[in-house]
């Protein structure tokens, strides 16, 4: 245990590292990219523009720049360009919203796909299959942003069921969930597909193992045998998946829900400085994914050798 | 006489495909009684499986037809409910499997595996059940069973597992343990040692065995009675005396023949029986074994009754058209048993 936990730590921070350098690099390359303008205001004269690179240390070479940049985020100090916020201290009121609108769509999407896929595989070919699975296809192809424009205007427009946009923190719970149940749900929908998908196939796996019959010669219930040997032993890939699924969404990834539904969270500051090419939220952004990235890696993996004791943490 | 256990009745099992209808099993009839070992025989695909997967309703699905009957102590487990089938299954028939590899569970512990079974059939504790899965396992000669029984199957040996496989089938003392080709997947010295597990089992007088195989060496160490199946039917049933000295169809011959014996010179290559089975789709007319015959005659493209032909042994039946004599005559190869002289020698 102690060597998996000290190998997912330099994991973790190789990965931060990269994520950090290859970021911080492609700003470098972008043609006409230049921060010192953006800063000193559409208005200013080269001098001004001169001398905010002077004072950002925009002409400094690239390791000078990324160290110091490195340096400020560390120290909690890091202020984005364009409203001159604290970029940590940003990540940190935001992530509450962000962990409302994440971890209920997560626990949506999951459950919803373990009963769907179920039914789909015990109906395999039938009808409740076939309609299923093509609503899968329709979830994993609608665009989030379509998805969540039109939930909008069916529910928020034209009966205003669900709230116009906007946010309530959770110490309203009622408020919070009211309005928070259309963006869980344009989350969920993707994922909903894409996972039901994935379940049903390895059920229907499972289901021709030798085991699963010895189950069945065992005079166990068809329902015991189904939950006990063939749902269990065919949860381990969509554990996986939802583990970066959950990591990046955690990290901002469910930045186009959040604009739209005008959620402040972490994905919906990141979103405005991606539109504003405004480096540091990007950058904190970025290794803020990566970080959830490797932990919830990690943590998949601990789910897994739980349920599978053939395998080893290593 | 033993008590007659199980009386299977012109049993019918066929599958609906896209190449069309498999019939898997064309009228098989058996019987077994209590502390009798009763052994199928016959190659992939002649339907050994199906048939006593059949009996335990292991091939019920949307695609399956079945015909005939087969009566458990009376009751018919063709027609029965899947509800009284759940019942019957691990409890009144309990069955080992081919390959104790997959045959498991990964994610369980192999005593839980067995602690499940029990308790599907016994209102009783989980820490009851668990003894009795413990003493269970040390009666089939698994060593440390108080610890093993909290391993998984991964951490066991192909042996152990099939030992565990057996002390599963054994928990609830059935009547009839089904034992579908148990050893092929072990070396011979834990064959041996299986073998000796169910022979002691037949031998207690409580359950009735039956054996599937293709091993006719081990049809000879265990059974008591051999029913030699060919493309879905029987082609020839009787004692092991009567099938291994005295066999009256030219398949068992080929079977028969096929024995490598360390007593005898090596043969410069091995026999076999030239051809393949029978396709179950298009199955030939007649007697199912007429493409691959040496011996075939005019009477052959008519299907064969499965009917005591040797007179005085009216339990020795067989399906082939032969003579009594002519058959006696044809079957010797050399100085042995085999199905014509050039599928012997090579």
């Amino acid at each position: 245990m102690a060597r998996f936990v000290a190998r997912r730590l330099l994991s973790a921070l190789a990965l931060l590292f990269a994520t950090s350098v290859v970021v911080f690099g492609i700003f470098e390359v972008i043609p006409s990219y230049n921060p010192a303008r953006a800063i000193a205001g559409r208005n200013a004269n080269a001098t001004t523009v001169q001398q905010v690179a002077q004072k950002f240390g925009f002409n400094k070479p690239f390791y000078a720049q990324y160290a110091n940049t490195m340096k400020l985020i560390f120290t909690g100090q890091v202020i984005d360009y364009q409203d001159d916020l604290n970029v940590v201290d940003q990540f940190k009121q935001r992530f509450g919203a962000t962990l409302s609108l994440v971890i209920p769509a997560g626990l949506l999407w999951l459950l919803t796909s373990i009963v769907l896929g179920s039914i789909s595989a015990l109906r395999a070919g039938r009808i409740a299959d076939r309609t299923l699975m093509v609503l899968a296809i329709l979830g994993v192809s609608v665009p989030v942003f379509l998805l969540a424009e039109v939930l909008l205007y069916v529910f928020a427009f034209k009966t205003s069921i669900f709230p116009n946009t906007g946010y309530a923190g959770i110490s309203n719970p009622a408020q919070w969930a009211y309005h928070l149940v259309l963006p869980w749900f344009s989350i969920a929908v993707l994922s909903v597909g894409f996972y039901s998908r994935v379940l049903r196939s390895n059920l229907l796996d499972t289901v021709n193992q030798d085991f699963v019959r010895t189950a069945r010669a065992k005079g166990l219930s068809g329902r015991r045998v189904f939950v006990r040997h063939v749902l269990r032993n065919s949860l381990m890939p969509i554990i996986t998946i939802f583990g970066l699924d959950f990591a990046t969404l955690l990290g901002g990834a469910a930045l186009v829900t959040e604009a739209v539904f005008n959620i402040p969270g972490v994905g919906q500051y990141e979103a405005q400085a991606i539109g504003q090419l405004d480096v540091p939220p990007i950058l904190v952004g970025a290794m803020f994914t990566a970080f959830f990235v490797v932990l919830f890696g990690a943590l998949a993996d601990i789910l897994y050798a739980f349920l599978d004791p053939r395998i080893r943490l290593t | 006489m033993a008590e007659r256990l199980l009386e299977v009745e012109s049993l019918q099992v066929s599958f609906a495909t896209e190449d069309g209808l498999v019939r898997a099993v064309d009228d098989v009839s058996f019987t077994l009684d209590r502390g009798e070992v009763v052994a199928i025989v016959g190659e992939s695909g002649s339907g050994k499986s199906v048939s006593v997967m059949t009996l335990m309703g292991l091939t019920r699905g949307n695609n399956s037809r079945f015909g005939g009957s087969a009566r458990l102590l009376g009751k018919d487990l063709i027609s029965a409910s899947e509800h009284d089938l759940e019942r019957i299954r691990g409890k009144e028939i309990a069955m080992i499997f081919q390959d104790p590899i997959s045959s498991l569970s990964p994610v369980h512990r192999i005593g839980d595996q067995i602690v499940e079974q029990i308790r599907a059939h016994e209102d009783i504790s989980k820490a009851a059940a668990f003894d009795r899965a413990v003493e269970l396992m040390e009666r089939v000669g698994i060593p440390r069973a108080a610890d093993r029984a909290r391993a998984y199957p991964h951490e066991f040996s192909g042996g152990m597992r099939q030992r565990a496989m057996i002390a599963m089938a054994l928990s609830l003392s059935p009547s009839v343990l089904i034992a579908d080709e148990p050893t092929t997947a072990l070396d011979v010295t834990i064959q041996a040692q299986i073998l000796e597990e169910i022979k002691q089992l037949s031998g207690s007088g409580e359950s009735g065995v039956i054996f599937v195989t293709h091993d006719l060496g081990v049809v000879a160490d265990i059974a008591d009675r051999v029913i030699v199946m060919y493309g879905g039917r029987v082609v020839e049933q009787g004692t092991l005396d009567e099938i291994f000295y005295d066999p009256q169809h030219p398949y068992t011959w080929g079977l028969l023949g096929s024995i490598t014996r360390m007593d005898r010179e090596p043969p410069r290559r091995l026999p076999s029986i030239p051809g393949l089975p029978p396709s179950l789709v298009n199955p030939p007319e007649g007697c199912h074994f007429r493409p691959r015959c040496p011996h075939e005659f005019e009477q052959c493209p008519k299907v064969p009754g499965l009917e005591a032909r040797v007179d005085g042994s009216p339990e020795h039946k067989d399906r082939c058209w032969l003579s009594l004599e002519e058959k006696r005559k044809r079957r010797v190869v050399g100085d042995q048993i085999g199905l014509a002289r050039e599928t012997v020698i090579g």
